[in-house]
């Protein structure tokens, strides 16, 4: 058995159980070594990526590809920079526990193993070390009453997803006979028409990630956790772990049900059209920031998932791309509400953005970046997300899926230049100096932002080897 | 291909930005940042300038096609290229951008007082679009640009504009950017079927009659707006009105500009079935445009409003000479395009001495003002007459090639668009009776000074422009002499060719 292809994983499990050992042994505080060591081993994790080579192990449960190596170059960029918005953070809130980097890398791990996985039981297994370790993340700060709840609404509905998950599992094993990806494939391109069964299981599983990817119709806990859990942890969860989810729901929807599109693309069609409508409208009336990005995230899915609609090799590289953009473009914009902090008090009102542009001008032109960005608006990176993503299912014919997306980017844009009116025009007081890893998370992010439309060919390249990795 | 030797139309694009970027990092106190930040803005818009005169001098008038072309590989699986390359509809368009572009640095010198620096980058970046847009050659490309154009505008009407600033800087964004995107699914149609991006390569699709009545409604969503064409031109008098001076002038001088440019661009050689289809369509709208709009104007109590009313109306003559489809027609138009893009803006700045002096916009609170600054009322006059059309400005040609153009497509519209010129004369010289002449009803009025030195220079090369072309507007229309046989013997072209096919 090949278990050398797992040692990205491997290494860092050892780093997360090695981090732990050493965060619990000393007596005195070690949060800040576990910080480091937890970053070192998220870069670590980044490189044995790369250097990864492909092919499946454990009997075809795992699988590394080029697909797998974009998301969790993603995923691990992703926490990387969770991790960075948090230090200042939770040193400053009185939350520098050496717990948070460990639950962090744990769930870091939860996802690689989701995206290797090629079989029913790791995808379970994966997701669910990744939900877990989310809870208790959503109520780190667990003195705020908002905390805990979102904490525990987060893990109420997130299991009834784990349930939704297990349940159609269990109906797709028994009509398929495996639960291996290749495996199920084979039988139903075997069969002549499809099991009701099948079909029965393959909506519960739909349903158990579209509730994780937070798309429409399962998007109502995403804004009361966005709200409540503490803002870098809000980061973190609007970008790792949605890219991971997405990139779920795209191999089990292009890999074992490759067949069924017809079944599950009206799914994807609704959950798409319904997360472009309300992001659009719903953030319209938000006056905690917070609340605006979790609609604003949801309509984000919804636009990503138009390239999955579109069912072809195309859409999906689109879909990758869009997801790699969303993730850069939003840890960046979360910076900035990271660092909203007034005489030592963190701050989540829109309002209180007010007068940035003239307080600190770098921060609130990166924010105006971020923002257009997210709006579509050229030549920033988010425009050629949307380019990509309604090109896609426009190519198909999809008129509907089109206009409504260009509408729904539209109306959107109201509530993204709000952002920056407040920040431009109206007046108010400077926040506190904002610490020096933001600026590198404002920076990095910024100029990828800004740019991208100079450099888009290794990113373009990259996306396109997943998608034959992922569609062969 | 490059008549220039180097990449002409590029460094024209990015410079301005090359310039954004070293005022960024100006620091020290804040009055020595805003005065180097002027300078630095000036002097590079003035480099652009410089270089733009390649574009004057080397352009070679006798052919239709592009040049000065550029092209790199950008997304080539996608068919997607950087290319630039102008032909003679668009390279008096990219001299007109170079042109504007330092006299509103210059004449936002002492009128822009908070965030200089901010508001110099907004105006270089500004450039960087103006310029990249009429320069694209690839249709993504050109999308690119069309739609940035509204980040720096945005910028500069919501921070440096007057009272409701805010709601006129939503509504420019937001009706714009409504009208793109519905352009967006049209740019994907046209890009999917041509399996390139590429202008030129578009121009060598047909493409089926029901399929671009489609393309041209898009495209009409996006256009029509950015012209403005009644009804869907509320936007623009509220941006003119809060727009700071130099953000009307360059709005006018080339923004308006921008829709026109791109109905000669993508609908009329793309589309040439639906644009005959459509013609008597933007015929009604057109002179509803210049009647009502030129009305409207006459009612204004605001100097700016009437004015941008005013351009509303000239914009309709523009649309009208676009979809004449005949030679004099578009000639008409495009020359139009460009001597409304010196007079309204040149009017712009009129304004702006004013509102330097007073802090109003207010007809009312003016008049006399022959008497007290002369020179001011001489410099006036001339755009006046210029924004009427008299013989020997720059409105004339433009206007009267229109109207024959309009009299051989239908003479109703010619007629229409004739009732459009005496009313803008009606609307002008009641203006300018009411500020320039008449009595001096307010003595604090008498305080003001003529016209700077500064704003000499400002008005210098605009009083030039106007007189040239109207004295001599061969120099102007022979750049895009060709361009223009080119494209309406291709529309002919294009609809003879069914009509044979249905005998």
């Amino acid at each position: 058995m090949n278990w050398t292809l797992i040692l990205p994983e491997l290494v860092l499990a050892l780093v997360g159980l090695a981090a732990l050992a050493g965060g619990v042994l000393p007596k005195r505080d070690t949060h800040f070594a576990v910080n480091m060591a937890v970053l070192g081993g998220l870069l670590l994790t980044a490189v044995l990526v790369v250097a990864q080579p492909e092919g499946d192990a454990f009997n075809g449960q795992y699988v590394a590809d080029a697909f797998t190596r974009f998301m969790k170059l993603l995923v691990l960029a992703g926490a990387a920079l969770g991790l960075l918005l948090a230090m200042d953070w939770n040193e400053k809130e009185g939350l520098g526990k050496f717990e948070f980097p460990v639950l962090l890398l744990f769930s870091s791990l939860g996802m690689m193993v989701m995206v290797s996985a090629n079989d029913l039981i790791a995808l379970y297994l994966g997701l669910e070390l990744l939900s877990l370790s989310l809870y208790v993340i959503a109520a780190f700060n667990r003195d705020s009453e908002r905390s805990a709840e979102a904490g525990l609404k987060y893990f109420i509905l997130g299991s009834l997803a784990s349930g939704l998950l297990l349940y159609g599992s269990s109906l797709i094993y028994g009509f398929s006979g495996s639960t291996n990806f290749d495996a199920i494939a084979d039988a139903l391109t075997g069969m002549e028409s499809v099991p009701f069964g099948v079909v029965v299981g393959l909506v519960f599983v739909l349903a158990a990630l579209v509730f994780k990817v937070s798309a429409v119709p399962f998007h109502m806990w995403t804004p009361d956790v966005y709200e409540g859990a503490p803002t870098p942890v809000t980061a973190f969860f609007a970008s790792a772990p949605k890219v991971a989810a997405v990139a779920l729901l795209t191999r089990v929807a292009a890999g074992p049900f490759g067949d069924l599109v017809g079944q599950w693309q009206q799914v994807i069609i609704l959950c798409s059209l319904g997360s472009m409508i309300l992001g659009a409208l719903a953030a319209i009336g938000q006056k905690n920031i917070k609340r605006l990005m979790a609609y604003s995230s949801i309509g984000h899915v919804g636009y990503a998932l138009l390239g999955l609609a579109a069912g072809t090799e195309f859409g999906v590289r689109a879909l990758l791309l869009y997801m790699a953009i969303y993730l850069f473009t939003n840890v960046g914009a979360f910076a900035v509400l990271v660092a909203m902090r007034r005489n030592g008090r963190a701050l989540e009102g829109v309002d209180d953005l007010a007068g940035l542009g003239k307080a600190d001008p770098a921060m609130a032109l990166a924010m105006t970046c971020f923002m257009l960005s997210m709006a579509g608006i050229p030549p920033l990176a988010g425009f050629f997300g949307k380019l990509y993503a309604i090109g896609a299912v426009w190519q198909e014919g999809f008129v509907t899926l089109g206009v409504v997306a260009v509408l729904s980017s539209a109306v959107s844009a109201y509530y993204y230049l709000r952002v920056i009116k407040v920040m431009y025009f109206d007046a108010g007081e400077a926040l506190d100096p904002r610490p020096t890893s933001l600026s590198v998370v404002l920076t990095g992010t910024g100029l990828f932002t800004v740019f991208f439309f100079a450099f888009p060919a290794p990113f373009m390249a990259a996306a396109q080897a997943a998608v034959l990795a992922l569609l062969g | 291909m490059n008549a220039a030797g180097f990449p002409l139309l590029s460094l024209l694009t990015f410079l301005p930005l090359v310039g954004a970027g070293i005022i960024l990092f100006i620091r020290g106190e804040e009055a020595v940042v805003a005065s180097n930040a002027r300078w630095t803005a000036l002097w590079t818009s003035l480099i652009v300038f410089g270089l733009s005169l390649i574009l004057w001098f080397q352009f070679d008038k006798t052919t239709a096609d592009f040049q000065f072309v550029e092209q790199i590989e950008w997304m080539p699986e996608f068919g997607l290229g950087y290319r630039m390359g102008v032909d003679g509809i668009s390279v008096l368009f990219v001299l007109l951008s170079a042109v504007l572009t330092p006299l509103c640095i210059l004449a936002s010198w002492e009128a822009v007082e908070k965030r200089v620096r901010e508001y110099m980058i907004a105006f270089l970046v500004l450039e960087t679009m103006m310029i990249g847009m009429f320069s694209a050659l690839d249709i993504v490309i050109f999308y690119v640009f069309f739609e940035g154009v509204l980040i720096p505008m945005f910028l500069i009407i919501g921070i440096w504009g007057g009272a409701r600033r805010v709601y006129a800087a939503y509504k420019l964004f937001l009706y714009t950017l409504l009208g793109s995107l519905l352009m967006l699914l049209a740019v994907f149609t046209l890009w999917f079927e041509a399996g390139t991006s590429s202008i030129p390569a578009l121009f060598e699709l047909t493409i089926a009659p029901n399929v671009q009545v489609w393309l041209f409604l898009a495209f009409f969503a996006s256009f029509a707006v950015k012209v403005p064409m009644w009804p869907v031109h509320t936007w623009l008098p509220d941006a003119h009105v809060e727009a700071p001076t130099a953000g009307s002038v360059i709005l006018a001088g080339v923004l308006l500009k921008m829709g026109a440019y791109g109905f000669l661009r993508f609908s009329l050689p793309l589309l040439p079935q639906a644009t005959e289809w459509f013609a008597p369509l933007i015929f009604a709208l057109s002179v509803i445009a210049v009647v009502y709009t030129s009305l409207v104007a006459l009612a204004q109590e605001d100097m700016k409003k009437l004015i941008a009313y005013s351009s509303v109306a000239h914009m309709g003559i523009v649309t009208i000479g676009i979809f004449t489809l005949n030679h004099q027609g578009i000639s008409g138009a495009i020359f139009q395009m460009l001597s409304h893009g010196v007079v309204s803006g040149a009017l712009f700045l009129c304004v702006g001495v004013l509102y330097d002096r007073v802090h109003s916009r207010e007809i009312a609170r003016y008049g006399g003002v022959a008497k007290i600054m002369p020179s001011y009322a001489m410099v006036f006059m001339l755009f006046t007459m210029g924004s009427i059309a008299l013989p020997g400005t720059a409105g004339f040609p433009g206007e009267f090639l229109v109207i024959v153009g309009a009299w051989h497509a239908n003479p109703w519209v010619a007629f229409g668009a004739g009732l459009g010129m005496i009313l803008g004369a009606g609307y002008m010289l009641y203006l300018y009776r009411r500020v320039v002449f008449s009595k001096i009803t307010r003595e604090d009025l008498r305080a003001l000074l003529d016209l700077s030195p500064r704003e000499y220079i400002t008005f210098a090369p605009l009083i030039l422009l106007t007189l040239w072309m109207g004295v001599y507007p061969s120099s102007f229309l022979s750049f895009f002499e060709a361009s223009v046989a080119a494209l309406v013997t291709r529309h002919e072209a294009a609809m003879a060719l069914p009509r044979m096919a249905g005998m």
